[in-house]
């Protein structure tokens, strides 16, 4: 059942707008360029990863009216794998051995984009990653086009030890107890060590999933912060768990000005639905920010809003990441002329594409791509307000140099044609 | 209080220049106003000093404008809003309208933490003893030795105790950290904030412990010795606190289970989903509220309980009519019946409201929290607290003293017989089930107050629900409760030591170790429902 309801309904909007902008003959005699949406509609991670499915959708209709690609249309094929992370590799198999899609754009969690990877390196095929991820991996066939940790979670510690953050001196590391949060405190525990940060200064917390009591943590948390120097929370707490955290910070009367935390999985999305009062003067670190002055995002924005006939619809930076994405598999395509899966993964790195804060995000040969960082301060109405950000783009790091595992590892499909060569021992793997 | 003359000299020159400018106040403020057209947070920064030194009578207003985001900069002026909406020109203070192309000036934590300071330095003598309260409070926290005659000032004709007290406790806190000032007052002033025993007191004075020598360091560490004794006795009452208050969210939640699983013994895996139609309940009511009777706001919250009892209840009964009654005696089916069910109105929910969280506010009379014996008591939770025992009262009323309840009991205990007696049990089942719903339902509208209103929201309590009841004892009331209590603080015992996600699996192999003692929980029901 690839053809799920939203799949059809999706190609036959596309069509509809290929109509009336009037006629083109090519599409009835090429066959349709197929591009897989490999994202949860169904299960806990519906809430955040329906959206990207709606935006490729959006970004595919776009692509459509202007004239589709090589003369051809192109077709979404939207499957769900309903946040089961064994059925993402199923779906992944289904999307490029049955439909034969030219590209999947999918995953949101770290365990789903492991799920699928060894299908997409058997059937050979491209698989773009949207979300911010915990780095340590660089595969042929995937294309990170969120965050390395080098692009959030380091410059929001930096951001957070100059003068502006308020020089804090003692950190709390708490996150949700999975691969991403684990690897990223584990980076940012050297880093903060390499930057003289004496270990009894830095507390690591870790919850379940979905966690709903945080009186003891938080009350932990300001026992933690009375030691008379500053103290900062970065959080890798996951989408569900944060609304009841912030909930009780500001119940027992934590304040971002005496404790201020940095969220790196808190964003539009997940402030939309809820009271922003206890959050208001905490941060974010994203590569993307709604509230955004720039041409080509407010152009976007009101694209999105008309495409969900909502005035409340709101983007944030896995959205952006996807539109950045598509648009450079779209250049690499033309540029090769074909969709030939080879050739498109040779052609991509090098590639450049306007991102929306201003700047051109090109595809490093690591297959990640460069971000500008920007830290966010949330306001009241679920939007954040920009109050640092960094100078130029910053270049994806898919190997940290902060963990000696992988400070010799390089990754480069470009000359070195490996994701983890290694520049001690001077070989691959 | 004796003090250092130098040091009073100096400071007495820093209130003289104080006064010269304020002399010169509406250029100072001209000045500094055009600072904050750069919309760069440096050049705010020196706005702030510069408001905060000129002494103009609109210098408080233009900060606390600043500080609630209604402080605008742009080519025509500086422009600031009042509370009420009424816009002023910032450098004259005489009324203007606020241009549109002026832009919000805007802040980050450093430079809030700069207006509050510098706030309260200039609202200490305010006639409002709230305004006074907050304004100590700030002091405290800057330290900021310019606010001492301030403070002296206020001190001497300051008559309200809260605000004394923390006058007093800012004045001890700007000579413990002025090094200049004589060994005898800073150890008073250590002293005094010793006193003051709470965590900001604790970091005050471990700040200084390093960098202060011979007796007043004597005198710190014996502060924070002493502070942290009284905080480790006030860490248990605050765990067990903690603990009753998880206690009752899983009492809450599990108390309908106790119905339809420990009365009735269905293996309801739809449970977690009648407490999120409570929720989404909630949800409606509190938008239909804000729409159409913002000022009623306060009371959505009371409303939703019966309309949440309501629906949950109808949506249980349906379930019962249309699903359970084929499958009584099979628990296998029943439970895979239910797991479905469960599935169903998880995505129809999904598709009816969106997959993403939605909003429910606060009243405002859960918001916030007060000080009770030195510990932080959230006003959310103790309402959690007191309405979890009023529906575990009610429940047990309704069992015991109602004609239903005495059917339902009979029903239980012997179907056939029951049926003898002219009971119509059907009807009795689908009440019964009903009845568990609804209460869920009811959990929904607390529950909405502390968790996600997600579709997901069921999920996160239906292992927690089964595990309060089987500890229990199915089938007893009593047993619930204790069994919730137990475990709450039993967890929050173990979270300090062993962490979030080894203090869960702890208390979940101690109990699989307690049933396999015990298996009909800890208080088990006797006699011949047993046998059934």
């Amino acid at each position: 059942m690839s053809f799920t309801r939203r799949g059809v309904l999706g190609a036959a909007l596309g069509g509809a707008t290929v109509l009336a902008s009037g006629y083109r003959p090519a599409f009835a005699q090429a066959a349709p360029i197929k591009v897989g949406i490999l994202h949860s509609l169904s299960g806990t991670m519906a809430i955040s990863e329906t959206t990207l499915k709606d935006v490729m959708l959006m970004l595919i209709e776009q692509q459509n009216a202007k004239g589709g690609l090589l003369g051809r249309k192109l077709e979404a094929v939207v499957v769900d794998p309903a946040s089961n992370w064994p059925l993402f590799a199923e779906k992944a198999r289904e999307l490029i051995s049955k439909e034969k899609v030219s590209s999947v754009f999918g995953c949101w969690t770290s365990v789903s984009r492991k799920s699928v990877l060894p299908v997409f390196k058997e059937l050979n095929n491209i698989l773009f990653y949207p979300v911010q991820y915990e780095g340590e991996e660089s595969e042929r066939n995937v294309f990170y086009t969120g965050a390395a940790p080098n692009q959030q979670a380091i410059p929001a510690v930096d951001y957070l030890m100059s003068k502006d953050g308020g020089e804090a001196k003692r950190w709390v590391l708490a996150g949700t107890d999975y691969v991403y949060p684990r690897t990223t405190n584990k980076i940012l525990e050297a880093y903060l060590i390499s930057k003289g940060v004496a270990p009894a200064d830095i507390m690591i917390n870790y919850t379940p999933f979905g966690h709903s009591d945080w009186q003891t943590i938080v009350s932990d948390i300001k026992k933690f912060g009375s030691a008379g120097k500053k103290t900062a929370v970065v959080s890798t707490i996951n989408g569900d768990a944060n609304v009841p955290f912030y909930k009780e910070l500001g119940n027992q009367g934590i304040k971002a000005t005496d404790i201020p935390v940095v969220a790196f999985s808190v964003g539009e999305e997940e402030l939309a639905g809820i009271d922003t009062k206890p959050l208001l003067g905490h941060l974010a670190a994203w590569n993307y920010f709604q509230s955004v002055k720039d041409p080509a995002n407010e152009a976007f924005i009101k694209a999105w809003k008309a495409y969900k006939k909502s005035d409340k619809a709101v983007t944030n930076d896995p959205m952006e990441a996807h539109v950045i994405g598509f648009n450079m598999w779209v250049k690499a395509v033309e540029k090769v002329g074909t969709v030939d899966i080879d050739k498109v993964i040779d052609a991509l790195p090098g590639i450049t594409a306007p991102n929306l804060t201003g700047g051109v995000s090109t595809m490093l040969p690591n297959h990640h791509i460069t971000k500008p960082v920007l830290i966010g301060e949330v306001r009241a109405d679920g939007q954040f307000d920009v109050v640092w950000q960094t100078k130029g783009l910053v270049a994806g790091d898919a190997w940290t140099d902060h963990l000696p595992g992988s400070k010799d590892l390089e990754a480069d499909w470009v000359t070195l044609k490996c994701g983890n060569y290694n520049t001690v021992l001077k070989k691959c793997g | 209080m004796s003090f250092l003359p130098a040091l009073r000299a100096l400071l007495l020159a820093c209130a003289l220049s104080f006064l010269a400018l304020a002399s010169a106040g509406a250029q100072g403020l001209d000045a500094a106003v055009e600072r904050f057209k750069a919309d760069s947070f440096s050049d705010t920064e020196a706005g702030i000093a510069g408001v905060a030194a000129s002494g103009s009578p609109q210098g408080v207003a233009i900060l606390e404008a600043l500080l609630d985001r209604r402080l605008f900069a742009g080519a025509p002026g500086v422009f600031f809003r009042d509370k009420a909406g009424q816009g002023f020109n910032a450098a004259t203070g005489s009324p203007a309208t606020v241009p549109a192309e002026a832009g919000m000036v805007r802040l980050n934590n450093r430079l809030r933490n700069l207006v509050q300071a510098a706030l309260g330095s200039m609202t200490l003598l305010s006639p409002d003893p709230a305004q006074r309260f907050r304004a100590a409070e700030a002091v405290f926290k800057s330290r900021d030795a310019t606010a001492l005659p301030a403070v002296e000032q206020a001190l001497a004709k300051e008559t309200v105790r809260n605000v004394r007290r923390v006058l007093e406790e800012a004045r001890a806190a700007i000579i413990l950290s002025t090094t200049t000032a004589p060994e005898a007052d800073r150890i008073a002033a250590a002293q005094r904030i010793a006193e003051a025993g709470d965590n900001d007191a604790v970091a005050i004075l471990r700040q200084f412990s390093a960098q202060s020598t011979g007796g007043l360091k004597a005198v710190i560490d014996q502060g924070i010795t002493a502070i942290e004794q009284a905080q480790r006795i006030r860490a248990w009452v605050q765990t067990v606190w903690f603990g009753v208050s998880l206690g009752s969210v899983l009492l809450l939640a599990a108390i309908g289970l106790a119905i339809t699983f420990g009365v009735m013994g269905v293996i309801n895996m739809a449970h977690g989903e009648m407490v999120m139609i409570g929720a989404y309940v909630t949800f409606v009511v509190q938008e239909l509220f804000r729409s159409h009777a913002p000022h009623l706001l306060d009371w959505s919250l009371p409303i939703s309980i019966p309309l949440a009892f309501l629906t949950s209840g109808l949506v249980g009964i349906a379930i019962e009519r249309g699903v359970i009654r084929f499958l009584y005696g099979r628990p296998l089916e029943t439970l895979l019946a239910t797991f479905g069910i469960s599935l169903v109105l998880q995505q129809a929910i999904r598709t009816w409201f969106g997959p993403t969280n939605r909003e429910v506010s606060a009243p405002s009379w859960m918001a916030g929290s007060f000080e009770f014996l030195g510990l932080q008591i959230t006003y959310g939770r103790l309402w959690i607290v007191v309405f979890t025992l009023v529906v575990f009262a009610a429940l047990l009323l309704i069992l015991k003293a109602t004609p239903l309840g005495l059917q339902m009991r009979a029903v239980t205990q012997n179907r056939r017989m029951a049926s003898a007696m002219g009971i119509r049990t059907r009807f009795v089942d689908a009440m019964t089930f009903g009845l568990g719903s609804g209460i869920a339902g009811i959990a929904g509208v607390a529950l909405s107050q502390i968790d996600n209103v997600s579709p997901n929201l069921g999920q996160g309590y239906i292992i927690d629900s089964f595990m309060v009841v089987v500890f229990g004892g199915v089938g007893n009331l009593w047993g619930t409760l204790v069994a919730a209590f137990t475990l709450g603080i039993a967890n929050k015992i173990l979270e300090p030591f062993a962490g979030a996600v080894l203090g869960k699996i702890l208390i979940l192999v101690l109990l699989i170790l307690f049933i396999q003692k015990r298996p009909r929980g800890l208080f088990a029901l006797k006699g011949r429902a047993v046998e059934q």
